[in-house]
């Protein structure tokens, strides 16, 4: 891996976002880690300083606000750029809650979309973008399908955000992970060789630096899955329980 | 359902979370009764509640490293494994350590453990120098050696209040590598002969062969001069439960005999990970033992009880028959100041058995045998004794005094201090 400048985490306090800059910190690149609780930040920050003698840098920061100013701030700019945000909610509150819902769309979609371009402007050649989106991207199911819609949207633009930045030399990766044992799942029973754990998650990311791999999956098993899914036809498609 | 690592017994209580200190006191707030509970390593009921079990696994940040006075500070959930490499890293190694490195260090301290040095260094709380809490009120206090609270907390079982950081003092190594010396034993005297002898090594363990006369292997072992720092090996998985007819005094015996055979007496030279955690590297060990689950039977015999002490105890082991794998005899040195800390001077024997009903009624022979000894249960293993196996801890009355005095409701409890009226 040649790209050694800073990694820039956006949602650095989630499970999966600690996992990644846990996995980064051993690297001895320098960390921007933005999340919106900055006390919790700075005990996270801190841990990686004395844990990996990382170098680590901290803004409170709420992906839903602006980003101008503070993506103006930094400098230099990381050369890899990484979108961990999302918000599952509550399918039931979303379809009878059109703020709930936005908030949904928001968070998952046009929030880190916007981050994420804002910041392909300014990047230059062996740059890395990555984007957490979802395997509920690629289908509507009816129990989640204003997370699945937004997802969905999100793995669009980061596929178009690909072709735009091939030929300025900017790697955009989508990760798709499937289960993940995180607190957006606290509760749900899932299976467990489909279910990766947060630094999965984050190892997986790792490798794929570099690797010039445009879509992974974390576990390979689930690219079979979507494929069964997706190979449903529709009318049949509506009436499972998913 | 919800066990601890011997997956018996199981409630069906709810774990709960706290990240940080905030967190812990709104939910100490709104439960009448809960307990602490670390990563799950200990084997009965001490971390198990029918209400709330309160976990902090995402509070596990490291917050000071003070290379010049060998002191760390990490905030209770941090896991000893995830806390080694960097350590060894920095020639620095715990001062104690249990079989496991899959606990936290809240864990540690709450269940005061000890390691293969106890004899040396004593348990693990010998070497705290300072805890933050939070008490039943959802006052945090830090407190010191010289608080009256910290020697209760210290193997306290969670019943005191939360942990929610520990200071303690490292030592210093050269790197990661330990020399090895195997010395093989004909019969018990052999083996408690070579254990005593083995109080100058800085770590000694024994183990021995319960179906075989007491033989066994003494293990010593020293920080070696080498700087190498092992890398963390990769553990492998027991896929499934193991079917219980596969555990007999058949495959027990044959285990031991080729336990007994397969180990090298004289020197060698290995690593952390093998010498003190070397059932870690088999991830999910208890399912050997199937469904059911397993108990662990650790007491401690005084050195006045002797060797006709653990005679009576293996052979009322062996009388039942099924025997069982890797019999752990440590010797013990002296006592440390935790009010409810389980070492005392004598030899400590830890056994693993299958739990079934007639495991159940031989612990309340092996139970009889130790009170009458005047030993004591570990409670961090323990899943089935009676408020009466208590006696021999000499300073209940006043944990109890303590316990009544910070947490007047009993808010913190678990299914081990009900059963055991603690």
């Amino acid at each position: 891996m040649n790209n050694t400048g800073p990694v820039l985490i956006l949602g650095a306090l989630s499970d999966i976002g600690v996992a990644i800059g846990r996995a980064y910190a051993g690297t001895g690149r320098k960390l921007v880690l933005l999340a919106r609780d900055g006390e919790k930040l700075e005990r996270e920050a801190e841990h990686l300083r004395l844990r990996y003698s990382a170098i680590v840098e901290t803004r409170e920061f709420d992906v839903l606000y602006s980003h101008r100013e503070l993506l103006e701030e930094l400098m230099p700019f990381p050369t890899t750029v990484i979108s961990v945000v999302g918000l599952m909610g509550d399918h039931e509150t979303s379809a009878t809650d059109e703020l709930a819902a936005d908030l949904v769309f928001r968070s998952n979609f046009n929030a880190p979309a916007l981050f994420l371009q804002a910041c392909a402007n300014k990047m230059a050649a062996g740059g890395v973008i990555v984007g957490i989106s979802s395997v509920a991207g690629e289908r509507g199911r009816a129990s989640n399908y204003f997370y699945g819609a937004a997802k969905a949207g999100f793995t669009a633009f980061l596929s178009g955000l690909r072709g735009r930045m091939e030929a300025r030399g900017v790697q955009v990766i989508t990760v798709k992970p499937g289960f993940v044992k995180t607190r957006m799942l606290a509760g749900m029973k899932t299976p467990a060789p489909l279910t990766a754990g947060p630094e999965e998650v984050a190892n997986a990311i790792l490798a794929a630096e570099g690797k010039h791999k445009d879509v992974i999956y974390v576990r390979p098993v689930w690219r079979l899955v979507m494929t069964i899914i997706k190979s449903i036809p529709e009318g049949k498609f509506k009436k499972l329980k998913l | 359902m919800i066990a601890g690592w011997g997956r018996y017994p199981r409630t069906e209580g709810t774990i709960i979370e706290a990240d940080d200190a905030n967190t812990a006191r709104t939910l100490i707030a709104s439960h009448p009764s809960l307990i602490p509970r670390g990563n799950g390593r200990a084997y009965g009921d001490a971390a198990l509640s029918h209400s709330a079990m309160l976990t902090q696994t995402r509070a596990d940040h490291i917050l000071a490293f003070d290379p010049e006075n060998a002191e760390i500070e990490v905030e209770a959930g941090a896991i000893l494994a995830d806390l080694l490499p960097f350590l060894l890293a920095r020639g620095f190694f715990v001062p104690v350590t249990p079989g496991t490195a899959q606990v936290t260090i809240g864990g540690m301290a709450a269940a005061d453990v000890h390691g293969k040095n106890h004899h040396g260094a004593g348990t693990f709380g010998r070497h705290i120098r300072a805890l933050t809490m939070l008490l039943a009120d959802g006052s945090q206090i830090r407190c010191t050696p010289d608080h009256e609270l910290f020697w209760a907390t210290i193997g306290g079982m969670g019943l005191t209040g939360v942990i929610l950081t520990i200071r303690f003092r490292l030592i210093r190594v050269a790197g990661g590598m330990i020399r090895q010396t195997a010395i093989k034993t004909g019969d018990l005297a052999e083996t408690l002969a070579a254990s005593e002898s083995s109080r100058t090594a800085t770590y000694s363990v024994a183990w021995i062969d319960c179906l075989a006369g007491g033989r066994g292997v003494v293990f010593q072992g020293e920080h070696a001069p080498e700087t190498t720092v092992p890398p963390v090996p990769r553990a492998r998985a027991v896929p499934c439960d193991v079917p219980p007819f596969t555990l007999n005094r058949l495959s027990i015996a044959a285990f031991n005999q080729t336990y007994y055979h397969a180990t090298r007496a004289g020197s060698a030279l290995v690593d952390v990970w093998r010498f003190f955690y070397p059932l870690d590297a088999l991830h999910g060990w208890n399912r050997l033992y199937g469904k059911r689950g397993l108990v662990q039977y650790q007491c401690v015999l005084p050195h006045e009880a002797g060797e006709a002490g653990l005679r009576l105890l293996l052979d009322e082991i062996a009388r039942q028959g099924l025997g069982s794998f890797l019999v752990v005899l440590k010797l013990c040195g002296e006592e440390g100041n935790g009010l409810l800390s389980f070492p005392r001077p004598g030899f400590s024997l830890a056994l693993d058995f299958p739990a079934t009903a007639a495991i159940f009624a031989l612990f309340e022979r092996l139970d009889a045998i130790t009170l009458d000894h005047g030993g004591r249960l570990y409670l961090a293993k323990d899943a089935c004794a009676g408020p009466d196996s208590l006696r021999h801890y000499q300073r209940l009355d006043q944990f109890r005094a303590l316990r009544d005095r910070y947490d007047p409701q009993h808010r913190f409890a678990s299914l081990l201090s009900q059963r055991l009226g603690l």
